[in-house]
């Protein structure tokens, strides 16, 4: 088991002919991703790493069946790819690309959320279920097919979470990057809600950084609605405020969203967090007992 | 992007929300022209930074006469302001903003911002202007009184009404604030912004509604559609080696410690960070070379980070997903051999071609050392940092 995608799940790629998207298609594919095609405006017709070109999802989801979308067009056009996935009937759209305007992304998270579509990212490594499918621009090498479901705000840290409980032996079920931006398409709660219900997930590492409270909002939904051991790290703590770490959700404004204040939420939820990067995978084996 | 008080003015009186007659200038000739041309015996004099707490800090005044408006802007332009919010050195002032008087009555508060837990753009009103927001939000958060804007139906007027009402406004002030309101979000709409503030949004002896002040940020983001916003950047309210790495596609942030250093993304680069604190430590800045960094950005990325002369070590820590560790090694041996950096560099490779990457830089003969994890790169960068290898 695992969520969001599996070795069943077709998947089309828009802005698919470009340089970045190409290279990560050809390691989707080689990664057992059933990628059935891509669009590309303009293109329509032509073939691209031995698979079908369209012009719209509309023509591609019709010709495919695929449901899910990963999306690598520049930052000024990723507004309507958005809506255009969700409105032409792909149900979980993975969206890499960062610099989006945050203007944009209030109207997309609500027109996605009005449609009942599953939007992850943007401005994230993507999606993966190990052993299965990969949506995202992580490297598949890392992962190992296991019982640790894995959600994070940061992309490199998450391949450090994943590489930890790989070494450690415990695999993953599915790894999700929901990104760094102030309005993600998927919070921590969705996520943590999904591994809490997949049966296979044992437990759970949640990696999260300074700026907004969604850390906080994630301590709240795991207290009461979580059964399963969560490990958590919270990058940050050395960060001054007012200063944006290059993400652009990352920033201590006003005093609010501090790591310190994200740790205690986390502790006082019964949250097993850790300190240092270098012991997510410990945390994991301390809590567990594996 | 911030803007200075008297541009984000200037948009206001073009989205038709109401602020004091005034004008900047550069100079003390400038501002004296500016002062006569208000035909008025009292004016505000502000220096314009990008940093708040202008007040306590001597870079607000009234004053009563044309030398008093003169000898305010001979005082300050060229010179830095050093308030709370800056660092000791200050902000430099280029430009000093001057206005008509304005007879308060009563200071309210009004801002507007991108509210991330109920993904919405929020404007906030409150009686209590003029004062520390921050605190009022902190003590009294029922003061502070809060419309959500539907993002995709936009505000409506009841919402306006009702803020109005808790303000205590009467009815010609009602109207004045619904202008104000709809103008306020229609630009914050239009122009990509990030935050507005209007502290204090005052009501004078005459009962009007009128912008005392104006803090605006920009989604930098959304850079490439505002390029009459772009304009207004003013560079030298900017960190030098932050604007620089910035023209490198670099993020990077000045800290105070002694060990440089050198990650791909922006979360392994805080946690780079955390832990060598935890190792006892320093970091002394905060840097994410991204995800399609090359040779050429790696050694823009060292300059950076060795302009800085507290340096005494630097820290490389690159995960690849998308980036290559055989590319970030050839630039990291590129950028050593050319610029003779002397320090010790500890290198930690992960993740796409590592072993690749791990293999340039061992055959190479210069001042590396590899490390096989986070943690034991983070304890030998200490170490190095310390004098102790």
């Amino acid at each position: 088991m695992s969520i969001l995608i599996d070795k069943t799940t077709k998947v089309i790629c828009q802005g698919f002919t470009g340089g970045q998207a190409t290279q990560h298609c050809i390691q989707c594919l080689d990664y057992g991703t059933q990628l059935v095609g891509g669009v590309t405006p303009g293109k329509g017709g032509q073939t691209h790493l031995e698979l079908p070109v369209f012009d719209s999802v509309k023509e591609a989801v019709e010709t495919t069946g695929a449901t899910a979308s990963l999306i690598f067009v520049p930052a000024r056009f990723c507004k309507a790819s958005i809506l255009e996935a969700a409105e032409s009937g792909i149900a979980l759209i993975v969206c890499i690309t960062e610099g989006i305007p945050t203007i944009d992304m209030l109207e997309v998270k609500a027109r996605c959320d009005n449609l009942g579509v599953r939007l992850i990212g943007p401005n994230c490594p993507g999606i993966i279920t190990p052993g299965e499918s990969k949506m995202g621009i992580m490297p598949g090498d890392i992962h190992l097919p296991g019982k640790v479901g894995i959600i994070s705000r940061s992309g490199t840290l998450t391949y450090e979470a994943v590489k930890q409980t790989s070494d450690l032996g415990f695999g993953q079920t599915s790894c999700v990057g929901i990104g760094g931006d102030p309005i993600p398409g998927t919070s921590f709660i969705d996520v943590l809600d999904l591994f809490e219900k997949d049966n296979s997930t044992e437990a759970i590492v949640m990696v999260g950084e300074i700026g907004g409270t969604a850390e906080e909002s994630a301590a709240e939904f795991i207290q009461s609605n979580v059964s399963k051991p969560v490990v958590s790290y919270i990058a940050g703590v050395t960060a001054p405020p007012g200063k944006r770490m290059g993400h652009a959700g990352a920033i201590i404004a006003g005093g609010k969203g501090t790591a310190e204040d994200k740790f205690k939420a986390l502790e006082a939820a019964g949250v097993h967090t850790v300190k240092s990067p270098a012991d997510i995978g410990k945390g994991i084996a301390e809590i567990t007992g594996w | 992007m911030n803007l200075h008080e008297y541009q984000a003015k200037q948009l206001f009186r073009e989205y038709k929300i109401s602020v004091s007659e005034g004008l900047a200038a550069s100079s003390s000739d400038e501002a004296e022209r500016v002062a006569k041309s208000l035909n008025v015996d009292k004016w505000v004099v502000k220096a314009q930074v990008h940093a708040g707490g202008r007040g306590k800090a001597g870079g607000v005044e009234i004053v009563e006469s044309i030398e008093g408006v003169r000898s305010f802007a001979e005082k300050w332009l060229g010179k830095n302001l050093v308030t709370f919010q800056t660092d000791e050195k200050g902000q430099l002032v280029s430009q000093i903003l001057i206005e008509t008087c304005t007879s308060i009555d009563k200071e309210l508060y009004l801002g507007a911002v991108i509210d991330r837990a109920s993904q919405r753009l929020v404007v906030m009103a409150s009686t209590e202007g003029g004062v520390n927001i921050e605190e009022v939000a902190e003590e009294t958060p029922e003061k502070i009184f809060k419309a959500e804007i539907d993002p995709v139906e936009g505000p409506n007027e009841l919402q306006a009404n009702e803020l109005a009402r808790n303000l205590g406004l009467n009815e010609v002030q009602c109207l004045q604030f619904r202008e104000i309101f709809n103008g306020l979000i229609k630009l914050f709409l239009e122009k990509d912004l990030s935050l507005v503030e209007v502290n204090p949004l005052v009501i004078t002896e005459s009962g009007d509604l009128i912008c005392l002040d104006a803090k605006i940020n920009v989604d930098s983001n959304a850079l490439y559609r505002q390029e009459e916003v772009e304009e207004l950047r003013d560079p030298s309210q900017e960190d030098s080696r932050e604007a620089k790495a910035a023209e490198w596609d670099l993020s990077y942030v000045a800290l105070d410690g002694n060990i440089g250093c050198m990650v791909n993304g922006a979360g392994l680069a805080m946690g780079t960070m955390d832990i060598i604190k935890l190792h006892g430590g320093e970091p002394a800045n905060f840097l994410d070379v991204g995800g399609t960094a090359d040779s050429k950005r790696v050694a823009e990325a060292f300059k950076i980070i060795l302009s800085d002369d507290n340096v005494n070590t630097v820290l490389i820590n690159i995960f690849g997903g998308i980036v290559r560790c055989d590319v970030i090694a050839d630039g990291i041996v590129e950028a050593l051999t050319v610029m003779g950096v002397s320090v010790p560099v500890i290198v930690r490779l992960e993740g796409n071609s590592a072993e690749k990457g791990l293999n340039i830089l061992d055959e190479c003969e210069l001042n590396i050392i590899p490390a096989s994890n986070l943690e034991e790169a983070a304890s030998l960068a200490v170490k190095a940092s310390k004098g102790e290898i």
